[in-house]
């Protein structure tokens, strides 16, 4: 299933910064970076539990917010795509 | 149950690649040109100089992650292996069917059946969809003589009486399939044996560059079941060759390689400019082709059919692994036969 991942993170301090990282890089572990803050993973219910615990041992709770929308399927009524970023399909042919 | 995962090929040389967290980083000249988290990924191919970073390397073998090597016309180099893993009780059962004449000469002529069924398909699709009279008689005249083969491989009392069957159908097969080709085609790829080791037009090209592409899946899809893929029945042992994976890949080369040449070529996907020749005679898909033909296989492998003996759908993609693990289920003694895969 694809799920989109969004946060806020506090940047205010130096703490801050360092979540906002640590919160890109669990993301881009599971899919890829979409928008900014915006990431879309293909996952299975596993892993969209693991993803979300991970999450949530990274941000504060108090400072930021997160999250996750699940989109249904079929992806090419339910998505649209606008604009010069293309995302990578990671299940259709991966050839560099 | 397992899951077809995607294959990342990687043609583009001096490539690098390397583990970024839980991703594969494919660096170009120090660019980032792609980032795929490793759970989307079950396999590396690898044409020519591509490196990886040997902590990529590590985590590929520790989780089993099959990484093969190719030069440029598809000829396997070399493979990542891993620590020895699987189930031992299964290879020590391979091991003594091989060294069982009957059992061996059993698990060869079912292999045989398959392969020489499955090219007899392709004939009988290809005389189907034709429209000229005279080359629909010769395409099932070939096929009946082919069905004919077939039927005297039960009586096949040796290997090489078996071997003998399989060559006489393999050049029937191979003189009636350019009439499986749409005509306007075939001034582009004219076809009248199969030669390799170099292949000396653009259609063996294809079809070898195909075969060894199915051949590393085969080779995998032993591997994960845990049969060893050195050690065949109807394909003698050498060193270095992968004697089961060949034989697995005989009742593939017809649906999976063969009709997908075809079809490519009846499609106009591919054309004369796709391929390169080089001194000596040898023809080559060149990089462009090559793209062409990979990207049309991984699109083959995630369509769905209907197992004829497992009666369930599964991707194309998985038809290796459940071949071994039918092979497997056979060499364990759990079934009385080996079935091969039977392309309708």
């Amino acid at each position: 299933m694809l799920i989109l991942v969004s946060y806020d993170v506090s940047t205010e301090s130096a703490a801050g910064r360092r979540r906002l990282r640590r919160v890109a890089k669990v993301c881009l572990n599971y899919g890829q970076r979409v928008q900014k803050s915006v990431f879309e993973c293909k996952v299975n219910l596993a892993q969209m539990e693991i993803l979300k615990a991970e999450l949530l041992d990274e941000i504060d709770e108090e400072e930021d917010s997160l999250r996750i929308y699940r989109i249904s399927e079929p992806l090419d009524k339910n998505l649209m795509e606008f604009g010069k970023f293309k995302a990578v399909d990671f299940e259709d042919t991966l050839i560099v | 149950m397992t899951v077809l995962q995607n294959t990342l090929y990687v043609t583009t040389s001096e490539a690098y690649l390397r583990l970024e967290g839980e991703t594969v980083c494919v660096m170009i000249e120090d660019q980032k040109r792609l980032q795929v988290p490793l759970h989307h990924l079950s396999a590396f191919v690898l044409f020519d100089h591509v490196m990886l970073s040997p902590a990529l390397l590590g985590r590929c073998a520790e989780d089993g992650r099959s990484v093969v090597w190719l030069n440029r016309s598809g000829k396997f180099s070399a493979r990542l292996e891993g620590p020895v893993s699987g189930n031992i009780l299964l290879r020590q059962a391979q091991f003594r069917a091989a060294e069982d004449g009957a059992q061996t000469l059993r698990i060869a002529r079912a292999v045989v059946a398959g392969k020489l069924r499955n090219s007899r398909q392709v004939l009988m699709r290809g005389a189907r969809e034709t429209d000229d009279g005279d080359e629909k008689e010769a395409l099932v005249r070939t096929a009946k003589l082919i069905a004919n083969q077939v039927r005297k491989i039960p009586l096949a009392e040796d290997l090489d009486t078996l071997r003998g069957l399989e060559g006489d159908a393999a050049r029937l097969y191979f003189e009636a399939l350019p009439k499986v080709m749409k005509p306007q085609a075939r001034a582009e790829f004219p076809f009248d044996c199969r030669n390799r080791r170099p292949p000396r037009d653009r259609f063996n090209a294809l079809i070898s560059f195909l075969y060894a592409l199915v051949l590393s899946d085969c080779r995998a899809a032993l591997e994960t079941v845990g049969l060893d893929p050195q050690l065949g029945f109807l394909h003698a042992v050498r060193p270095g060759r992968p004697a089961l994976a060949l034989d697995l890949l005989e009742e593939f080369r017809a649906p999976l390689a063969d009709r997908l040449a075809l079809t490519l070529i009846n499609r106009g996907q591919l054309q004369a400019g796709d391929f390169d020749e080089r001194e000596g005679g040898a023809v080559l898909l060149n990089d462009k082709g090559r793209k062409t033909v990979i990207a049309a296989y991984q699109t083959r492998k995630q369509e769905e059919i209907t197992h004829p003996v497992l009666k369930q759908t599964l991707p194309v993609g998985l038809l290796p692994h459940w071949q071994a693990r039918l092979l497997a289920r056979y060499l364990r003694q759990d079934v009385a036969h080996y079935v091969p895969y039977l392309y309708r």
